[in-house]
């Protein structure tokens, strides 16, 4: 990880949108009073969404939203990295997981197409379309190699697998995410090997029941 | 009392105290950088690692961990050194290790611990990480890629200066310290933190590169830039003050001191009266001492012992108060004042000017109420002590004046004198409190004591005190305030007050010792100015007398709480200037009126005599001998006008501070700060 | 049938989404049957089952779940109980808690509910990480179905007020770690606290905090539904139940599956993961936990079996049972190197020997790649982890010592190959003109 730092080209002003500001504010109430601050990743990435990136002024409004120290907001900006400090692609935030076992299915492969089309990470392409970067672990390592692109998994893909979806979203589309080879989920290529017995789905399993091993009748209950 | 083993032997402990502690108890020293007594534990150091039993089969961070009665320490196993080795290893990796152009060089915890547990060559073969410099204000000079990133700084700024404009950001090896975007820390307590960093990476900007620690001579003293006389070091090297450190004195500044404490010292050596001056046709002339006596001499001998006044400064000595009033009370002057600010104190028994809560002592109360004082500006490192207080919990503080930020919270209950006396009769919750408090003190501060109308606040203050059997305290603002008043430095009967005496007419010779807060525009008197800097006083006077700054004379202070304590002399005073109470001496002289004391054991001998309360050096009383409030201030109207601190400018309080160039930028950065705040 | 565990005996009946995710098709697998029975026991009861059952942790660490559990103060006072549990799922090599987050949420939502009553908790969190948006989103639609069904919540149908909420990270796997969870969870930097003290006496809000695994709480009303004795009836004395495993790495299908612990290794690559890409002689070395844990060669993996006592007798451990298999083409200096940059890269830069150990170790580990090292440096390299392990306050320290430790063990001559390929390749190196003369 390099140094993150705010990007040097800053707006001059940043104002939460009504539909932020009310996720924002369910957020909050997500936690007990006095403990607003609690909401500040979340609230981050409400910004991050409404603008694409965090800029220094949401910064400061984030910070006022949530009662906190200007500097504690910047710790936590700059301490999680999914927060993008400069503008990102238009059509296009490209994260390609790229640790052992993404590396080890070949995602140096994905990245190689990613620095092809789009250029150096963590830059915008010359069109601004995209932005590409690789990525720390994303947790879907039975579906590797993978990229998140816009918050969205595409898993099992293979260079040319993601050169499409790269056209379908420079072409505007969203291709919807999942397994570029058909898998369903996690499942193992041409489907699953377990799970395969009907009785676990017929209903059978909510008829009611008694659950064993209960203390003898009588024996004293706490009281909820 | 509980007892653990360090290295095979016994130990008894308090109580609550950590692992490192216990091993410092038993005379083990345990390298550390992060952990501090008077900061949380961040515990990240890892250099503090000792080998527990009972415990995991790894090294525990003993200032983390909390000792417990059968513990077993070992500070000196092979698997302690080679924790502390690899420690050391990993500081020192990207470290500059450029100690020869280092401030820090000679006082660095890293230096020091390095030759106990460092390597004698390096093996890292990697490129040498390297930090941005950041900017932190004018005190505060940075050489970041220095940094261990103990956060120290961080958590002396977030939890004793309660400003939190220092952070650590980012993540991994590429973590940095850093204020939002390069701004200047906004604390009167800021540079302690240059004290507090370990390494190189904050240093004192003031004095870069100007000295090696081992070059000073170092001299224990107090501190006068306000009335709490902090304990300071004052190192010196020739002539010159190059710095101010804090000491440790629990009682008064625990070991802390404010940026001015710290950085006025600059001020010693700019605007200096070095020689006596005489105004001739309007402009001031060098004069020698012979000639500039002899005209005072001749100009008091020629006016009447009630056309003299006679005022003392805020940073006078307790001796040449003495050694004034003695003079100038042997001539038949009643006109005599030590209060430029105009307060009304001094008339009642000497606890109706003293802190009696103590500052040590204000952490016992559990509901404090500020009378037209802002703490925070008046004596940051007492407001340090009441947040500390009040981070602590159960304290409830009601402020009745300007509603600053002191970095605590606090119930604003009005502004003026009229919210002094509804107190008693409201029905708010604090009051509420203020009946239920077990020790409630009362601070009354010089902004509410020096006004047209103080002598019916401070009868106001007495009273509510007294309703509510709250612990009597005065903030005062100036470190030879309690001096002067328990000197009796006041007028006696017929005698005009400071604020009378700089009137038109209201006196032929003013004779000022050191006093430079006046409005000196009205006077048509002579004016005698015996003092340090060419400020206020001397830009009036008809003859200047050069005196010795506090840095250049031994001499008793009081401080806010009754406390004797004694500053000693860090250097001579510069050029012809000479120790003020000796002018005073040289002057009798002349008078005919010799002073009965050749030097200053003789002087202090005859103060100590004559006000036995002097001779109890860096005495307090626990618990204050009892007074009747009533008997404060008069009846009176009182008017509507808010309350404002004594102390209008943090910066610039005194000629020192005002001499200062340091002071100067911090004074502009804070206006500019002001005005931002404002729009 | 593959695997060892029969269909009847899995948990996580929807675990690949073929079914519905939602709280219908969640009551038809048998979800919510008999809760409110379950919570009308008192937390004691709940807590022994659990013990019974032999449940630990599945983060990683293994700690014993019912027993954790008992270290909530057994009043509740001014300061309220929590439940928090980690769905902050960042271990390279780990992608199980994702699939119950997404396709079998109301086992999570009701396993929340009995592990509050256990804990004498009002409130649970679920922190899942930040980069799960459709996980999230998932999730938060199942605990808004089990809201407005009065499953939970404030007079909820099963007479224990509880309310489930969601809380998200923002891309940092240290907080996975329980302590810099919490921190994060309370909207401060992931930076692990010190402990003492620990959760259960101060946690989040400095109020009684328990942190369990995703997968750890979501097994709980299936295990007391079913009855302690079955749990505990699979896998072995020490490592009891049915986890979910899953494999990347050079398998012909990865996959995350869930079985009986004490399933061998090869079993459970060669019949659910479809087998070693080449066969199983291709085999080269496994990593059995997530990349923190030593890997094992070959011939060690022909016997594991996926137990804590067997993986740890043989140097690594079961972690969070989700395997990364390399075969014999597997350049696996390469693939600690990456494992140490991720570490480097997710140290949270508190204390010093993660924060300078981490990168070092990366950057030694680099240049062993391409065999640009000298020779000496591979004991540097070990120093240098043993310095950072033990050494820290969390276990990231640690995490990323292992690795190369594991590296090492097993495969030091390929290193040493490797230095000297880059010798011969290079003629000239540092000290060899001297030599030569």
């Amino acid at each position: 990880m390099s140094v993150r730092r705010l990007s040097p080209v800053q707006p001059e002003s940043f104002a939460f949108s009504p539909d932020t500001l009310k996720k924002a504010k369910a957020w909050m109430a997500n936690f007990p009073a006095g403990k607003q601050q609690s909401a500040v990743v979340p609230v981050l990435w409400l910004v991050q969404k409404q603008e694409g990136w965090v800029s220094e002024p949401a910064i400061r409004a984030v910070a006022e939203l949530l009662g906190m120290p200007v500097i504690r907001v910047l710790e936590v900006v700059t301490f999680y990295t999914m927060f993008m400090l400069e503008p990102v692609g238009t059509h296009a935030l490209v994260q390609v997981c790229g640790t052992t076992p993404c590396q080890s299915r070949g995602a140096e492969a994905l990245m190689d197409v990613c620095k092809r089309r789009i250029g150096a990470q963590n830059h915008r392409s010359a069109d601004g379309k995209f932005y590409w970067q690789e990525v720390e672990c994303l947790g879907a390592c039975a579906n590797a190699p993978m990229a998140a692109i816009n918050d969205y998994y595409y898993e099992d893909l293979t260079p040319e697998s993601l050169e499409k979806l790269l056209n379908d979203f420079a072409a505007g589309k969203t291709p919807p995410p999942g397994s570029a080879i058909g898998r369903q989920g996690s499942a193992p290529e041409g489907g699953p090997m377990t799970l395969t017995d009907p009785k676990l789905y017929d209903g059978s399993l909510a008829k009611k029941i008694k659950i064993p091993n209960l203390p003898a009748a009588g024996s004293v209950k706490e009281k909820a | 009392m509980p007892i653990a083993k360090v290295d095979g032997v016994e130990v008894e402990f308090e109580p609550g105290m950590n692992v490192l502690q216990v091993c410092e108890l038993a005379g083990k020293e345990i390298p550390r950088f992060c952990y501090h007594e008077r900061l949380s534990i961040a515990g990240n150091c890892r250099m503090c690692l000792v080998e527990v039993k009972p415990g995991p089969p790894k090294p525990q961070a003993s200032c983390a961990l909390p000792a417990a009665e059968g513990q077993e320490i070992f500070t000196d196993t092979p698997m302690v050194k080679k924790a502390r080795h690899g420690v050391m290893e990993f500081l020192l990796i990207n470290h500059p290790l450029d100690c020869p152009i280092c401030d820090q060089g000679g006082e660095c915890d890293l230096q020091d611990q390095a030759m106990g547990y460092g390597r004698d060559d390096s093996r890292y073969a990697e490129n040498k990480r390297a930090v941005e410099e950041k900017y932190m204000g004018p005190l505060i000079k940075t050489v970041m890629t220095r940094c261990i990133q103990c956060t120290r700084c961080v958590r002396f700024i977030t939890e004793v200066a309660g400003v939190p404009d220092i952070g650590l950001i980012s993540r991994g090896e590429d973590v940095e310290i850093t204020t939002y975007l390069d701004k200047a820390v906004g604390s009167e307590l800021s540079a302690n933190v240059i004290d507090l960093c370990p390494v190189g990476a904050l240093t004192s900007k003031p004095y870069a590169f100007n000295a090696r620690p081992w070059e000073l001579k170092k001299t224990e003293s107090v501190d006068v830039m306000d009335a709490l006389g902090s304990a300071i070091r004052v190192d010196a090297r020739g002539p010159a003050v190059l710095r101010v450190l804090p000491r440790i004195n629990d009682e008064v500044n625990e070991e802390w001191i404010s940026d001015k404490t710290r950085y006025a010292v600059d001020g010693l050596s700019r605007q200096r009266l070095d020689r006596p001056y005489i105004r001739e046709a309007g402009k001031l002339r060098v004069a020698d001492w012979g000639e500039a006596l002899e005209l005072v001499a001749s100009k008091l001998k020629a006016t009447s012992a009630d056309r003299i006044g006679v005022i003392a400064g805020d940073l006078q000595d307790a001796e040449s108060m003495k050694a004034a009033k003695d003079l100038f009370g042997g001539l038949g002057v009643t006109s005599l004042d030590c209060r430029q600010d105009g307060s009304v104190l001094g008339a009642g028994p000497r606890e109706s000017w003293l802190f009696n809560s103590t500052l040590m002592g204000i952490e016992d109360a559990d509901v404090v109420l500020f009378v037209g004082s802002n703490p925070r500006i008046e004596a940051p490192v007492l407001n340090a002590r009441l947040r500390k207080r009040w981070l602590a919990g159960a304290l409830r503080v009601g402020v009745i004046g300007e509603s600053a930020d002191l970095t605590y919270d606090y119930e604003h209950l009005g502004a003026g004198p009229a919210s002094l006396n509804g107190l008693a009769k409201s029905k708010s919750d604090f009051v509420k409190a203020l009946k239920d408090a077990k020790a409630p003190a009362i601070v009354v501060g010089a902004g509410a004591l020096s006004r047209a109308d103080s002598a019916a606040v401070l009868q106001a203050a007495a009273s509510v005190a007294k309703a509510f059997g709250m612990t009597w305290n005065v903030l005062h603002t100036a470190a030879s305030r309690v001096g002067g008043l328990d000197l009796g430095f006041v007028p006696q009967a017929g005698g005009k007050t400071a604020r009378e005496l700089v009137q038109k007419g209201a006196a032929d010779v003013l004779f000022l010792l050191g006093a430079d807060e006046l409005d000196l525009s009205k006077t048509d008197a002579f004016v005698v100015y015996l003092g340090t800097h060419g400020d206020a006083g001397a830009h009036r006077a008809d003859v200047i007398l050069p005196g010795a700054a506090y840095t250049e004379k031994n001499g008793i202070y009081v401080n806010t709480e009754g406390r004797v304590q004694l500053g000693f002399r860090a250097v001579f005073p510069k050029g012809d200037a000479k120790e003020d109470w000796a002018i005073l001496r040289a002057l009798s002289e002349r008078l005919g009126a010799k002073l009965p004391y050749d030097s200053l054991d003789q002087l202090r001998a005859t103060l100590f005599a004559e006000h036995p309360t002097f001779g109890r050096i860096d005495y307090v009383a626990e618990t204050p001998a009892a007074f009747d409030l009533a008997g404060l201030g008069t009846k009176g109207e009182v008017s509507d006008d808010p309350f404002w601190s004594g102390v209008k400018n943090f910066y610039l309080t005194n000629p020192i501070a005002r001499a200062s160039v340091t002071m100067a930028e911090c004074a502009s950065l804070a206006a500019g700060a002001t005005k931002i705040a404002a729009e | 049938m593959v695997g060892i565990l029969a269909d009847k005996d899995r948990i996580f009946t929807n675990l690949y989404g073929l079914h519905d995710w939602g709280l219908e098709g969640a009551k038809t697998r048998g979800c919510w049957n008999g809760t409110k029975d379950i919570v009308a026991q008192t937390p004691e009861w709940i807590c022994d089952q659990i013990k019974a059952s032999g449940l630990r942790g599945r983060g990683g660490a293994g700690f014993p779940t019912g027993l954790k559990w008992t270290f909530m103060p057994k009043q509740e006072s001014d300061r309220p109980h929590y439940l928090v549990v980690n769905a902050d799922e960042s271990e390279p090599g780990a992608c199980k808690d994702r699939d119950i987050l997404r396709n079998d949420p109301h086992l999570l939502i009701e396993g929340c509910l009995i592990a509050c009553r256990a804990i004498r908790a009002h409130t649970a969190y679920i922190y899942i990480r930040g980069e799960y948006v459709h996980e999230r989103e998932r999730l938060q639609a199942a605990i808004q179905q089990a809201y407005d069904a009065k499953l939970i919540g404030p007079g909820n149908v099963h007479g224990w007020d509880c309310d489930v909420r969601v809380q998200h990270g923002g891309g940092a796997y240290i907080c996975g770690d329980e302590t810099a969870l919490m921190e994060s969870l309370e909207g401060k930097k992931g930076q692990p606290r010190l402990k003492p003290p620990f959760p259960a006496g101060a946690g989040i809000w400095g109020a009684p905090t328990t942190i369990n695994n995703v997968e750890s709480i979501s097994v709980v009303g299936t295990i007391l539904r079913r009855g302690a004795d079955w749990f505990a009836g699979f896998g072995t004395e020490k490592s009891t139940g049915t986890k979910l495993f899953a494999a990347s790495g050079h398998i012909n299908k990865p996959c995350v599956v869930e079985d009986a612990v004490g399933i061998p290794v090869k079993q459970l690559i060669e019949e659910h993961f479809g087998g070693v890409r080449g066969g199983w002689g291709n085999l080269k070395a496994v990593i059995p936990g997530g990349i923190s844990v030593r890997m094992i060669p070959a011939h060690e993996a022909e016997e594991a079996v996926m137990t804590y006592e067997d993986l740890q007798a043989r140097g690594s451990g079961l972690g969070t049972g989700t395997m990364i298999v390399f075969d014999k083409d597997a350049d696996l200096v390469k693939a600690i190197a990456r494992a140490s940059y991720f570490y480097k890269h997710e140290s949270c830069g508190q204390c010093t020997p993660c924060r300078e150990g981490t990168g070092w170790m990366w950057r030694v580990m680099e240049r062993m790649v391409t065999g640009e090292a000298e020779m000496s440096e591979i004991d540097l390299l070990l120093d240098v982890a043993s310095q950072v392990e033990g050494h820290t306050i969390c276990g990231l320290g640690d995490a990323a010592a292992w690795p190369i430790q594991g590296l090492f063990r097993h495969f030091r001559h390929e290193v040493e190959e490797r230095i000297n390929n880059y010798r011969a390749r290079k003629g000239s190196y540092a000290g060899a003109s001297i030599a030569a003369e």
